[in-house]
């Protein structure tokens, strides 16, 4: 029991019912459990259809990558990180959301975080898988993709550089994906649980049975496992930051102007969580209105969300301005050069994309109109994932491609090769977290049960659909 | 599970508030509750019920300070004895660079570990049977379980009687597990 005040809007809308009742667990219940139980629903199959072509093509160029190798791509002598490592980064960086809303809201007591989390950490998970897949592709030879890892080898033993960030990169990537997993698979299970009661036919319940590990919602169970979701979001909030940290280490622990930057680390944590936020937003939107969650999903998130976009994008834009001060005010015409270079060189309109979607575009979030404007933010959501792209490539190549010796001066442009890796990692993720979407309950049934109580028990205020206030019906009389 | 069978009498819930006190009060009789099902985690309950506090958050960090030992061994061994190389000028051991490591090893042992002995300690894991007293436990209801070999001070009739005074919303049935 705990005492909402009245002020705030509910975190579980009640409009859906006609005849002004209070939404019931029941129906929390049932309105999740739909979509799995049902049908996979028109819509479904060709947002799953687009996304398997995609893949397909994707797939196709990734074969092309490693029978051929990596020679495919637009990297040349100087240029000799480009799209794979921006995609990497880029990737990275909108799984940080996940874990941010999973672990870090869950700290703070951020009771929103209910019906978002499930999803959002699913999107962490294929999100990092494909940021993997681009390590992956830029071994060139992934088939000696365990040379990465410390492991007993015939060659004297010679070990792995322990000094290397790279290294680092490898076990903080692989850490991460295994916690995140296992944070969102231990959500699952009690929901899984109750997909099993429900589930009338026999390879449903066998299935649902063998995932939800026997769960029969003991409270001895139950208080077990509020310990390890405290402690897993304990460990998280430190791994999340660390993953991005190591992530810019990869570039900040070398030499290269543009790169050799102490201010990395919090400036790709923030960046990391500003993207993430934004594809949060950009596929909540999208199962919102395709599974009709509007009652879990109110404008109450989105408005949230939002204003994490605005702080974010804020500090964002804040390490911009601070890298382009600190490289005039150190005095190191290479790196005056590299900025300058950035900002007025050949690739001028990466960087003010950048500039403009990262910095410019979040600022209209100041304003509640278009915070809690649907269109708007989905919107924006995607110019700031856009600007997120551009940010890394602005980074990666503008450094890279005027090297100290003018005469090997290039440019870096992609081939189709370098775009259809990147499609690959889109077909991946779309239909991993669409196949999500459908076979498991993508809010966590349980925690909104929590926050049902304490969320729609004030007064009697009617939501319409979008989530505003609509009509105060008080039941004492006027 | 053990293979004998066992009669349990099963109440059922509908409110959160009206467990609890009924947890009260039926503790307060001398009846022993076997355990309550709940379709959320309950703020409480098991403080309610008289559950000792779990000490999986203990195993969490004798796992985690496992991992931060093994992965310091390790990068100290590969690089300060097996294979020593000079690499950036730096110390065979540069403890500085093993910190990135040392500090994931630490958060994956520390929790694959405690979500290990989370599955192990309550019985958790692929293929097993769940035993339910009442499928609505994963839905709306509060389900509480009372075992009868464990409470013969009472009959069977006392017993229901009890949970028919703390408000179970439909009369408790007896069921065999």
């Amino acid at each position: 029991m705990q005492y909402t005040s009245p002020v705030r809007e509910p975190l579980v809308l009640r409009q859906m019912h006609k005849n002004d009742r209070k939404t019931t667990m029941h129906d929390i219940t049932e309105d999740i459990c739909r979509q799995v139980e049902a049908a996979p629903n028109p819509r479904w199959m060709v947002a799953m259809l687009i996304s398997l072509c995609v893949l397909a093509w994707g797939s196709y160029t990734l074969y092309r990558t490693w029978f051929f190798g990596i020679g495919e791509w637009g990297l040349n002598k100087t240029v000799g990180w480009a799209w794979d490592i921006t995609n990497f980064v880029w990737w990275v960086g909108i799984g940080h959301a996940g874990t941010l809303i999973s672990a870090v809201l869950l700290l703070f007591r951020q009771k929103w975080r209910a019906s978002i989390n499930r999803a959002a950490e699913a999107m962490t998970i294929f999100a990092v898988l494909c940021a993997g897949s681009f390590i992956l592709m830029h071994m060139g030879r992934p088939w000696l993709a365990h040379w990465a890892l410390p492991l007993p080898n015939t060659y004297g033993s010679l070990w792995v550089n322990f000094n290397s960030p790279l290294v680092w990169d490898v076990f903080a990537i692989s850490t991460y994906l295994t916690v995140s997993l296992v944070f969102w698979y231990i959500g699952l299970i009690p929901d899984l649980a109750t997909i099993r009661e429900r589930a009338k036919n026999p390879i449903s319940k066998f299935v649902y049975g063998l995932m939800s590990f026997g769960w029969d919602g003991s409270t001895k169970t139950w208080a077990r496992y509020e310990m390890v979701a405290l402690v897993l979001a304990g460990v998280s909030t430190p791994l999340v930051l660390s993953v991005h940290t190591i992530v810019s280490f990869d570039f900040a622990t070398s030499v290269i102007p543009g790169w050799h930057t102490t201010i990395f680390p919090p400036y790709f944590v923030a960046g990391a969580i500003f993207s993430g936020f934004a594809m949060v937003l950009t596929l909540m939107l999208i199962t919102r209105y395709v599974f009709k969650l509007e009652p879990y999903i109110t404008l109450t998130h989105i408005e949230s969300m939002n204003k994490i976009i605005l702080v974010t994008g804020s500090i964002v834009g804040i390490a911009y301005i601070t890298e382009f001060f600190i490289a005039w005010y150190s005095g190191v015409p290479y790196e005056q050069y590299a900025f300058i270079n950035r900002m007025f060189g050949p690739y001028w309109w990466a960087y003010w994309a950048m500039m403009s979607c990262n910095v410019i575009s979040p600022q209209f979030f100041w304003f509640k109109a278009m915070r809690t404007n649907i269109y708007a933010t989905f919107a924006l959501s995607i110019v700031v994932n856009i600007g997120m792209w551009f940010e890394r490539f602005v980074i990666i190549v503008t450094s890279l491609h005027r090297d100290y010796l003018p005469s090997s001066w290039v440019m870096f442009w992609p081939t189709y090769v370098d775009v259809g890796d990147y499609l690959f990692s889109f077909g991946f993720f779309f239909t991993c977290f669409f196949l999500f979407a459908k076979f498991l309950p993508v809010i966590n049934m349980a925690e909104v049960k929590t926050i049902l109580n304490s969320s729609t028990k004030e007064a009697g205020e009617e939501y319409t659909k979008e989530g505003h206030l609509e009509e105060v019906k008080t039941s004492s009389a006027h | 599970m053990s293979d004998t069978k066992k009669n349990f009498l099963v109440g059922v819930f509908d409110e959160e508030s009206v467990l609890i006190d009924a947890v009260h009060k039926i503790r307060e009789k001398g009846v022993k509750i076997h355990e309550v099902y709940t379709p959320y985690p309950v703020h409480d309950l098991d403080v309610h019920l008289g559950y000792k506090r779990t000490r999986l958050a203990r195993a969490a960090f004798l796992f985690a300070i496992t991992g931060t030992t093994l992965a310091i061994l390790m990068q100290t061994y590969m690089l300060g004895f097996a294979w020593p190389m000079i690499i950036g000028g730096k110390d065979f051991i540069a403890v500085p660079d093993f910190v990135p490591v040392t500090f994931e090893a630490t958060i994956l042992i520390g929790s694959l570990g405690m979500v290990a002995t989370f599955l192990i300690s309550n019985g958790l894991g692929p293929g097993k049977q769940a035993v339910m007293f009442d499928p609505r436990s994963t839905d709306d209801k509060y389900v509480m379980a009372i075992e009868l070999e464990n409470n013969k001070k009472f009959t069977k009739e006392q017993i229901t009687q009890i949970l028919m005074e703390s408000g179970v919303s439909e009369k408790p049935q007896e069921k065999e597990v």
